[in-house]
């Protein structure tokens, strides 16, 4: 097979391929194409990439250099292909070389991805001896981001180097042809991890008795914690209401929805409404958890399976489809005795702390929770909680951008020195970035427990080791009380630190992931619930004349107090007094938010409203929408972030469109920068019209309808007026309030009928989620000058 | 004004613009009191400025709140207080039975805290320069032998005791300044703690830190010991001392009890072995009857305070921001 070949006709290249091309098949391909087009030579994966070199006739050199990026495997993404010219040596044939671990490292790690069709076909075909493996996977599935614990991604930098190969898994890992040629994560029966259930008072099970065990105590109404790919979860029956309460209680969560697990598409029917983009969501190698909205009426098989703890008075179900052959068989296989066909699939973690991940904590920690632990013996190297997405005017809006896309970069428009963005506070993710790549992390949480700083700390540490990215700079909020702010000084070490303001870095990263170079400046619009404001306030209903070099604050919305921080937000009545006191309107008996709040309490906060005592001015959007749910009486007490919103969003939903409200504007006083100062945008007559209606007697329904109309007609008043003193004709819509799709779509909608370019966000969340890409454009260009 | 909220922005004028002024050999840190040696004698030495309003308030005025204040400074240093000196700025018109009513106080603390006040100053500014009354006091007393109580001595394994209910004095002159009813009047804990210190060292001379959590309350005062020793500190939230009536207001106005300020509390990191009979002897007294075991300080996390939460989690407890500013909403 090694006959030398003449060498004159002959061209020889060396080419490298960038980008996401480990651990997803890339040299078998490589492999084939070379075949296929009778080049000679060989390929390995470096630190750098894929580096082949290939010598044949001269078009089918060229063949492979452009086919090479096209025709690449599914879960692969090339970033480049560069080429160089060799003097061709006459060898003959095709080889795959062993990995080289030297040189600072250019590759991607893939994402984790859901079981592909081919694994779920075996999985599920006694012929196979992979039948019912609970750890099945190829080169086109399985885990990758949350095992990898070095690079160049092999299997010995991944946490399945203590499970040696059998024979005939050794033979699929080593034949090019096979679909599990180098899958790293390959194993069987015989050589893989061990599923093992364990239950208080009973001896442990595993493997297939594991399983079997495990489904029958979920039909009985356990509560399960299961290992997945990026941590526990905990599991139940999600058509027993009784174990779905009990659930709620444990986690102490509050009304916060569950999200649920399916087995596949099919049992969907019925539930929720399902277009072709939410099919493919759910169906993809991503499979996030998908918002869907519910039908109004539950029909079909499964019609009872979802209890009334899962979601209460909540339009949406969120739903992901089985992505691990663990989740599969849960969920059983043609032939199993029956059991639920629908889990409750919750982040297994005590209030506040980040998912745990470790088996010894899962032990300890989770006790309280579950009645049993269906878990394995494969480590995970870093959390990874799933992504959740809704899809608004067709398109997907990331609610959380974390497994199946972490830690997938985002390209940027324009190349950065190597930085560390640390992102917010709430929410938390960070990302690095340097070129034109930023990789954002999974989903790190809210950072007020000592184990999110340290997960934080972890994160930060795993990801700059399978990026390679070595800060030269640091970004950060400008909150003086944010722990990621300190987290990040801490880190800086003589590396400048780039505070950036929060609507800022909000508006930067729409324009980012647009791939907007800066030159010209958008109209932002970020209303949100909370970002420290230049002033000294808490922003939050912002309008911004922005590009990554600084902001000017257009417009804003009128500042109210804030009576309490925490206080204020926790209780959404308690705003609707605030926002009754800065608009002068009567705080009378007979309103559901005065009702709402305790006689004592009362008293002692108009006092406190009076007097600004514990007040900070608040223009937060955020806060206006929970002041108006309370008004209207859908909800005054918030027990998960943002519920008084999401409730005012399902009531105006459910209710269809109405007749809006009408904000003020007007100007504020004093000289501000260069220009005119900015326009105020009062809600004054927005409440004083909710009043009426309520006088009325309204349905709560309408004026939450009527009001998510004020918020869009204010959103397009304020662009357009902003276009007209600044000649702006592109509007950016983010912030954690435009993860409500009735506002979204809205003032989508009307703004383009205006003529006006609409950026929204598509790649990351609008909420704090996607902060950090916003923070590291604008500390780049800070300092780039 | 978030300068003198005993919180970030407080130290960070004391470490940037007074520190680098004042800087001398025996006193690095500027500490609320400083331990200094003369003629062969460990003197404790400290001085505090009372600019409180309203100047009379349920539990005590500002008078007794002056000689407590730099009483208890001492007492953080292990030292009985001796002698005081007080300076007044009295507001030009401010009525002379109001200053008397003060003074009376002020003798009648001086008493209870067997201190005399040995030396004074009055000055009288134009009305509308002052509210009314400012007073400031400076206190002297001596360092016990063997006796080294520093921020910089907490160690990993000292127990944390705090030697009563929090959160009564902020609340108290919160409620009479911005006239708020919580329905039960709350008084301020107002009290000179040389004694309770006295009857604490009498255990052991070896307690590691005393502190009094006063402005910026028991959260400053936990982050200050951390910063200083480069320790974690540990706390268990529920087993923090505090009264329902400061748990209630603290919840309808929005605060955390954990920053509300106190005067007549100490805390105190305590090596472990000593720790029950320290935890004993205060109880035994009067301003320690409810004297509680809160936490520890540990190895980990240094420089940061974590409560342990009733639901299991472990809260970060920053130093206070000077202003009431929320750090997420
Ligand atoms: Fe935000
Ligand atoms: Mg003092
Ligand atoms: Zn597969
Ligand atoms: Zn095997």
């Amino acid at each position: 097979m090694t006959t030398p070949q003449p060498v004159a006709d002959r061209q020889r290249r060396r080419v490298a391929v960038r980008g996401v091309v480990q651990g997803v098949g890339f040299r078998p391909f490589v492999f084939t194409l070379a075949t296929e087009l009778d080049l000679a030579g060989h390929v390995t994966n470096t630190a750098e990439g894929v580096l082949a070199e290939i010598e044949g006739r001269a078009e089918a050199v060229d063949a492979f250099c452009r086919r090479v990026a096209t025709e690449a495997p599914p879960l692969a993404e090339v970033a480049s292909v560069r080429h160089e010219p060799l003097a061709a040596t006459g060898a003959g044939g095709f080889t795959i070389l062993a990995s080289s671990p030297i040189g600072p490292s250019r590759t991607l790690i893939p994402p984790d991805a859901a079981t592909c069709a081919d694994c779920l076909a075996e999985l599920a075909d006694p012929a196979d001896r992979r039948h019912r493996h609970p750890f099945i996977s190829c080169t086109n599935c399985g885990p990758r981001f949350t095992i990898v614990t070095a690079l160049p991604y092999d299997r010995a930098n991944t946490t399945m180097a203590g499970f040696p190969l059998c024979a005939l898994c050794s033979r699929e890992y080593a034949d090019p042809a096979d679909r599990r040629f180098h899958a790293q994560p390959l194993c069987c029966h015989a050589c893989g991890p061990q599923l093992r259930l364990v239950v208080p008072g009973a001896a442990d099970q595993v493997a297939g008795a594991a399983m079997a065990g495990a489904r029958e105590l979920l039909a009985r109404g356990a509560i399960l914690a299961v290992k997945g790919l990026g941590g526990y979860h905990l599991a139940c029956d999600a058509g027993n209401e009784e174990s779905v309460a009990l659930l709620r209680r444990r986690k102490n969560r509050g009304d916060k929805p569950f999200a649920l697990l399916a087995g596949d598409l099919a049992d969907l029917d019925g539930l929720v409404e399902l277009g072709d983009i939410e099919r493919e969501l759910l169906s993809g190698s991503v499979r996030p958890i998908v918002l869907l909205r519910r039908l109004a009426t539950a029909r079909g098989a499964l019609a009872g399976a979802v209890a009334p703890a899962v979601a209460p008075r909540s339009a949406d179900l969120g739903v992901m489809l089985a992505y691990t052959p663990v989740h599969r068989l849960l969920l059983g296989l043609p032939g199993d005795p029956p059991g639920p066909r629908l889990l409750v699939m919750t982040s297994a973690n005590l209030a506040g702390e980040p998912i745990v991940i470790d088996d010894a904590q899962a032990l300890e920690r989770l006790a309280p929770l579950v009645d049993g632990w269906l878990t394995h013996d494969r480590a995970i190297r870093v959390p990874c909680e799933d992504s959740v997405v809704r899809v608004v005017d067709g398109e997907p809006l990331p609610v959380r951008r974390s497994r199946g896309w972490a830690p997938r970069p985002i390209a940027l428009p324009l190349p950065v020195r190597p930085v560390l963005a640390v992102g917010g506070d709430l929410k938390n993710t960070f990302a690095l970035a340097r070129g034109r790549a930023a990789w954002l992390s999974a989903h790190i949480g809210d950072m007020d427990d000592l184990g999110t700083l340290h997960a934080f700390d972890r994160a930060v540490d795993h990801l700059r080791s399978v990026t390679g990215v070595e800060p030269e700079l640091l970004a950060a909020d400008r909150h003086p009380g944010y722990r990621s702010a300190h987290r990040a000084q801490r880190r800086a070490q003589g590396r400048p630190l780039h505070r950036v303001q929060h609507h800022h870095a909000h508006v930067a990263a729409v324009m980012a992931e647009h791939g907007l170079d800066g030159a010209q400046p958008v109209i932002g619009v970020a209303f949100d619930g909370t970002g420290y404001g230049e002033d000294g306030a808490v922003w939050g209903g912002e309008v911004l004349l922005a590009d990554y070099a600084g902001f000017r604050r257009l417009a804003h919305l009128a500042y109210a107090h804030l009576p309490g921080g925490d206080a204020a937000v926790a209780r959404p009545y308690r705003m609707a007094l605030a926002h009754l006191h800065a608009a002068g309107l009567d705080r009378s008996a007979d309103l559901p938010c005065v009702r709402a709040c305790p006689e004592d309490e009362r008293v002692v906060l108009e006092r406190q409203l009076e007097r600004g005592l514990n007040c900070v001015p608040t223009s937060s959007m955020g806060r206006l929408f929970d002041a108006v749910s309370s008004l209207a009486g859908v909800c005054h007490r918030a027990g998960y972030e943002a519920q008084a919103a999401i409730e005012l969003e399902a009531a105006a939903l459910a209710h269809g469109p109405a007749d809006g409200y009408r904000f003020a504007l007007r100007r504020a006083d004093g000289a501000h920068q260069a220009g005119p100062p900015p326009l105020l945008a009062e809600p004054a007559p927005v409440l004083a019209a909710v009043l009426a209606d309520l006088r009325s007697g309204a349905e709560p329904g309408l004026i939450a309808a009527r009001f998510h109309a004020a918020v869009t007609d204010l959103v397009r008043r304020l662009c357009g007026v902003a276009r007209e003193e600044h000649g702006v004709r592109t509007a950016a819509l983010t912030g954690g309030v435009f993860g409500n799709a009735l506002l979204l779509a809205g003032c989508a909608r009307a703004l383009r009928a205006d003529g006006f370019t609409v950026l929204r966000h598509r790649q990351v969340p609008a909420n704090d989620g996607g902060l950090a890409l916003g923070q590291l454009m604008v500390a780049a260009r800070a300092v780039a000058g | 004004m978030g300068h003198g909220g005993g919180g970030a922005m407080s130290a960070e004028l004391v470490a940037n613009v007074f520190g680098p002024a004042f800087a001398s050999a025996t006193q690095a840190a500027l500490a609320d009191s400083a331990a200094l040696t003369l003629g062969g004698a460990r003197l404790a030495f400290s001085t505090d400025s009372f600019v409180v309003r309203p100047l009379f308030f349920p539990g005590g005025c500002i008078g007794d709140l002056a000689v407590n204040g730099t009483v208890n400074d001492l007492a953080m240093s292990g030292a009985r207080a001796a002698y005081l000196s007080c300076a007044a700025i009295l507001e030009e018109g401010v009525e002379m039975s109001v200053v008397g009513r003060v003074a009376q106080a002020m003798g009648a603390a001086a008493r209870a805290a067997g201190v005399e006040v040995v030396t004074g100053d009055t000055k009288v500014v134009e009305s509308g320069h002052g509210d009314g009354l400012y007073l400031n006091t400076a206190g002297i007393g001596l360092i016990p032998a063997g006796v080294d109580l520093r921020p910089q001595r907490a160690r990993p394994g000292d127990v944390v005791i705090v030697s009563g209910e929090i959160g009564l004095h902020g609340v108290a002159i919160m409620s009479v300044r911005e006239g708020l009813e919580f329905g039960v009047e709350i008084s301020s804990d107002c009290a000179a703690l040389g004694g309770l210190v006295e009857a604490m060292l009498a255990v052991t001379p070896d307690l590691h830190v005393l502190r009094d959590p006063t402005r910026g309350g028991l959260a400053a005062a936990l982050n200050e010991i951390a910063a200083a020793a480069q320790v974690g500190v540990t706390i268990v939230e529920r087993s923090v001392p505090v009264p329902p009536q400061v748990a209630n207001a603290c919840a309808i106005l929005g605060l955390d009890p954990m920053y509300v300020a106190n005067e007549g509390k100490l805390v105190a990191f305590v090596p472990r072995e000593h720790a029950e009979a320290v935890l004993a002897a205060m109880r035994a007294h009067p301003l320690g009857a409810q004297a509680a075991v809160i936490g520890e300080c540990v190895a980990e996390h240094p420089g940061m305070v974590v409560a342990r939460t009733a639901l299991g989690g472990t809260r970060v407890v920053d130093l206070p921001l000077g202003e009431q500013l929320p750090r997420i909403c």
